[in-house]
């Protein structure tokens, strides 16, 4: 057996031209994260990060494992909550108000603020109740029908699946369950949706229609999207954040530090930081 | 030509495969032993009950499971009826408080106890099932029983005197402490088995329902619960068949009447007491002929709850969710 030294060529990520991204002044902040640090059981997974998310815009989140993405993300509609021994600092704006203040109900945040896993994770219904299921919950029982057609519809979904909404949705293939998930949590018509690497368990073609699928709902919608496919947040993205692993601490531990955050063209062609640079063309060691 | 090469010789050492292994024979003897037995158990206890059955089975016919009389003087007239009714009534009624209770306590360990709190409640739960079943009769004639009689059942009365199930004197020896006191006995299994059910509800189908801004309850009645249906339908089952077959704490508190009546107040009694309290004192062929007839059906039923209880959770295991 040949031992494996392949030598990486060097990667460039082709940029797939953009819809313009709008001047500063012109973007609408949705979250405004000053010095976010966030721990489990007293081991800080993220420190320090401080940026801003704007409307209608995909940002991606992309960086090597361990660095923290997640947790990033999962602050942004506080599912950490559901971790034990999960502690946030500094503050999490959105719109102005701070999500981990006091008197702030993690259930209203979830509700303005979705969120779609990295394995699809339909419930054990049928198609049709998936959909259903958040709108029931939250008493949006008008025209429900017509909100789950039009979920599905936006989710593109629709047209494979109107003639068989009864059937369970874990007969869909992977693709089809990770935009059931993706219409359930726009059929509650969120603000924001949160995707943790949606994608990391698709093939191609799938991930490929999950990726138009944000192109066209950015009008509606704000996206925050976790990836570790270069690739991917090169194509959807508008703006890119660069998290990586902190230098060890003097107690010998690293944690995850926003590196870079800029527009996505402008991390992967002309980054400022060093790092940045390493990752985006591969030489990340 | 290298025909002694080591590789070869390595090669040739494959075949001695096929090699006696005394270890491996003696394991599979006795574990062949031990399985044959239990079914050969099983067996020749159905088939002893039924043989002991015959003299009644013979006289009284299908009949004896209509009749509700029990005479063991002159007259040698047996029959079931009481008791199977006495047997339903109880172990329905048990059901009925302890299958909302077992999964109450099973959502409280799993979903909403601190962290901290849920070994030992579970632990303590668990533990209610090592009580000796006689000691929870004796607890339930000691304690249970004025209880019973002088609070519970007049309070029951008054408010709901208006249903056959209340009326009639409050007594300490009836078919309600019967029920409490087999309420007490299968709530551990049923909740034991229920908070492995809604652990094994998977946390990505929880955290999507609470990415869409559900409440923690909502996410349980539309998550959980569903998820976890059937097999609390294989646990109230499993809790159904303990319950028909408990014989020595029912027998302590249930009075040991024959009759058919809606009181929950007055005295019964069930297959299993009636076993249980009767077997000693039988003296003719007749009677413990009835006695073993009784405990037949007993043992049919028994049977069948179990087989509905493993053909549920052999469904629930096929209907595994398979992400594709």
């Amino acid at each position: 057996m040949a031992t494996a030294v392949t030598i990486q060529p060097e990667r460039r990520v082709d940029l797939t031209p953009q819809a313009t991204l709008p001047p500063p002044e012109r973007r609408e902040t949705v979250f405004d994260i000053r010095g976010l640090t966030a721990r489990y059981g007293g081991v800080p997974a993220i420190s320090d990060v401080s940026m801003e998310i704007y409307e209608n815009l995909v940002t991606a989140v992309i960086g090597p494992s361990g660095c923290g993405k997640s947790t990033f993300i999962r602050c942004l509609n506080r599912m950490n909550d559901l971790v034990p021994a999960f502690r946030a600092e500094g503050e999490i704006l959105y719109h102005g108000l701070d999500l981990h203040g006091p008197g702030i109900d993690p259930v209203a945040v979830r509700r303005r603020i979705g969120m779609v896993f990295q394995k699809p994770n339909p419930f054990p219904k049928s198609i049709y109740d998936n959909v259903a299921f958040g709108l029931r919950a939250l008493g949006m029982k008008d025209g429900l029908d017509g909100r789950v057609e039009h979920a599905l519809t936006q989710a593109a979904l629709w047209d494979e699946v109107k003639g068989r909404l009864k059937m369970s949705a874990l007969e869909l293939s992977g693709g089809q369950q990770q935009r059931l998930c993706i219409a359930r949590a726009i059929a509650v018509e969120p603000d924001v949706v949160l995707l943790d690497e949606p994608a990391s368990a698709l093939d191609p073609i799938a991930t490929s229609s999950i990726e138009d699928l944000m192109h066209e709902l950015k009008r509606d919608y704000t996206f925050v999207i976790v990836t570790h496919n270069m690739q991917q947040a090169a194509r959807v993205a508008d703006m890119t954040a660069f998290f990586s692993l902190s230098p060890a601490g003097e107690d010998g531990r690293r944690s995850g530090m926003l590196v870079e955050y800029d527009a996505t063209q402008k991390i992967f062609t002309t980054p400022a930081d060093r790092r940045t640079e390493d990752y985006v063309t591969g030489r990340f060691g | 030509m290298a025909t002694t090469s080591p590789s070869l010789a390595r090669a040739a050492e494959l075949r001695r495969r096929g090699r006696f292994h005394p270890g491996d024979a003696a394991l599979h003897g006795v574990t062949l032993v031990a399985a044959l037995g239990a079914v050969a158990l099983l067996a020749l206890i159905a088939w002893k009950v039924v043989d002991q059955a015959r003299p009644a089975m013979h006289r009284f016919g299908l009949h004896f499971l209509v009749s509700n009389t029990w005479d063991p003087g002159i007259h040698q007239v047996f029959g079931a009826a009481a008791f199977i009714f006495g047997t339903a009534v109880t172990s329905l009624g048990a059901l009925l408080i302890a299958g909302p209770l077992s999964i109450a306590i099973a959502l409280f360990l799993t979903e909403l106890a601190p962290r901290w709190l849920r070994g030992p409640i579970g632990t303590l739960v668990e533990m209610l099932a090592a009580v000796p079943s006689v000691v929870v009769g004796l607890w339930g004639i000691l304690v249970m029983g004025p209880f019973v009689a002088n609070h519970l059942e007049p309070w029951l009365k008054h408010t709901f005197g208006f249903l056959p199930l209340f009326g009639g004197d409050p007594s300490i020896f009836g078919l309600l402490p019967a029920i409490l006191v087999l309420t007490i006995m299968i709530t551990p299994i049923v909740s034991s088995v229920s908070r492995e059910l809604f652990l094994g509800v998977p946390q990505d189908l929880k955290e999507g329902a609470l990415a869409l801004g559900t409440t923690r309850w909502e996410m349980i009645r539309g998550v959980v619960l569903p998820y976890a249906r059937s097999g609390i339908a294989a646990a109230l089952i499993l809790g159904l068949g303990r319950a028909v077959g408990e014989a020595i704490a029912v027998t302590q508190v249930i009075g040991g009447n024959v009759a058919i009546h809606w009181s929950l107040f007055r005295p019964g009694d069930t297959l299993a007491s009636r076993i249980a309290s009767q077997y000693q004192g039988a003296t003719t062929k007749l009677q413990v002929g009835s006695i073993a007839y009784l405990a037949t059906i007993l043992l049919v039923f028994s049977l069948l709850a179990n087989v509905a209880a493993q053909a549920i959770v052999r469904k629930v295991a096929r209907r595994q969710p398979v992400i594709r």
